[in-house]
């Protein structure tokens, strides 16, 4: 475990390159860079609110808010966990050649996506501002839920490129994955509208929970829910435990398979 | 003598080959359930135990699949071996091919440090030792510019003066003595010339028994895997030499 954390402070320093360069890799050769993480979550709330805000129109009141809110929690996960995937094998010229901590890989990832999710949170302040939503102390209590979802996408992360590495298929399958999860997420309609005995899909469905946390800051204004964040916390603990067991202990035969 | 900065005991390494790859989940069970996993167990590496000292300058020589690859992984530690131990102290900057670490889209500013950073150097570091770097690499603007648009010549001056400005303290390189144009490679061996005066350990694995002939004090001589001879340069090349002929 100390050994753990020595090469973690021995190799922060590439922690920080690899991070910078997966943001300067993302908005390679666009002209605006990475401005477009402030812009494509504001298009697509622009776009997912003309479309559904007049079906939902009663029943969720500032429909923009609730959606970019539960949007953008979203796909910091899905974007997070689709590029960690591939993440160890796309790195194999570098895994083979030059020894370094292999887990730098995707939480290099992680980081990097949690630092332009943090940029598209200006979005969700804007619609604030523009709705006129009301502004409340609870929404303080919103970055609590963003660190215990870090840890709970870094967690998913470790335990999905490592499996990757074993089975490429779940690069494949994964696309699946995460349309189910989307749609059982509630990001975009209001949960009374799926039937009685369906909603345990949603309980069951860690970023629903998360998002529900979240929504509950900034959104609903009602601050933390102690079962709610109890169950996230578990989330977040049994999948970083899980990430870490199973990548400590398969990251040397990683190297025969990629 | 002094500490040894390599030493293996008894070390193996071991691969399984499957007969089929199998790379699906569903294969897997299928096969899993049928016990009809085959694969056969292959030893790319067995029974090798020397030591190296401080300031030796080791050749490692064998025919094409002897081992000798694998043997300079293990010691940079990019592989585990399956049994047996490996104690490496120092740090090491492999050459295993030039440029390994390369991100062929950002640029060669970008990369000296990304190299650098995984050669576990710090920030500081780098940014002293940028520019000497850059003028030893001879890129000029260049610098600027996108990895994947270098010619091959550039990027291994690139990569040879990188691993070679970080003064690790075992340098262990694989096949690349030959970079760049005349000019450069006239440039490269003085300062490999310079290394070897520094009292630099170094690794060295070549097919040019005149280059190993030239620059290393001690060879050790890999045959299928196993160590077939560990002496000095003069006896073990010449009994390698012998031992092709004979098998030719």
């Amino acid at each position: 475990m100390y050994d753990y954390f020595k090469s973690f402070y021995d190799y922060r320093y590439l922690l920080q390159v690899m991070v910078r360069r997966d943001i300067k890799n993302k908005y390679r050769g666009s002209y605006l860079g990475i401005l477009w993480s402030l812009l494509n979550p504001l298009l697509q709330m622009v776009v997912l609110t003309i479309i559904f805000s007049t079906l939902f129109e009663r029943s969720i009141e500032n429909f923009a808010l609730y959606m970019i809110s539960g949007r953008i929690l979203f796909d910091f996960f899905s974007g997070t966990t689709t590029m960690s995937i591939r993440s160890l094998t796309t790195s194999s010229s570098l895994i083979k050649k030059v020894y370094f901590p292999k887990y730098i890989v995707p939480l290099s990832r992680v980081i990097s996506n949690f630092i332009i999710f943090l940029i598209s949170l200006i979005d969700l302040a804007l619609v604030i501002v523009i709705t006129g939503a009301s502004l409340s102390w609870e929404m303080l209590f919103a970055p609590v839920y963003l660190i215990i979802f870090m840890l709970f996408t870094l967690g998913c992360s470790l335990i999905l490129s490592t499996i990757a590495v074993f089975f490429r298929d779940i690069e494949h399958l994964y696309g699946i994955v995460t349309m189910v999860l989307m749609y059982f997420s509630a990001i975009f309609y209001p949960i009374d509208i799926l039937p009685k005995n369906a909603e345990f899909l949603l309980l069951f469905n860690p970023i629903y929970q998360f998002i529900l946390g979240f929504r509950g800051c900034v959104y609903y204004n009602v601050g933390i829910s102690y079962f709610n964040l109890v169950v996230c916390l578990v989330w977040a603990v049994v999948s970083l435990f899980l990430g870490l067991f199973l990548f400590k202990r398969n990251q040397d035969k990683f190297i025969l398979y990629i | 003598m002094n500490e040894p900065v390599v030493k293996i005991q008894n070390m193996a390494m071991q691969f399984k080959i499957t007969t089929q790859k199998v790379d699906h989940l569903k294969e897997y069970f299928i096969k899993f359930l049928k016990r009809d996993l085959n694969y056969r167990e292959f030893y790319a590496l067995k029974d090798i135990s020397f030591q190296i000292y401080k300031g030796e300058r080791v050749g490692i020589i064998g025919h094409n699949g002897a081992g000798k690859s694998t043997l300079l992984k293990l010691i940079s530690g990019v592989m585990k071996p399956t049994s047996g131990s490996i104690d490496v102290k120092g740090s090491i900057a492999p050459l295993l091919e030039l440029g390994a670490g390369f991100d062929s889209e950002l640029s060669g500013l970008d990369n000296i440090f990304l190299n650098g950073a995984i050669l576990g150097k710090s920030k500081e570091f780098l940014t002293e030792h940028f520019d000497s770097i850059v003028e030893y690499a001879e890129l000029g603007d260049f610098i600027n510019v996108p990895i994947k648009n270098y010619s091959s010549g550039m990027k291994a001056r690139l990569g040879f003066s990188i691993a070679t400005c970080l003064n690790p303290d075992i340098l262990i390189i694989d096949e690349i003595l030959g970079v760049g144009d005349q000019r450069f490679r006239k440039k490269s061996s003085q300062t490999m010339g310079e290394l070897i005066e520094s009292g630099k350990t170094i690794l060295l694995v070549s097919h040019s028994l005149q280059q190993i002939e030239k620059l290393c004090s001690r060879v050790i001589w890999i045959d299928k895997g196993m160590l077939k001879m560990d002496g000095d340069t003069q006896d073990v090349c010449q009994a390698y030499k012998e031992f092709m002929n004979h098998r030719s």
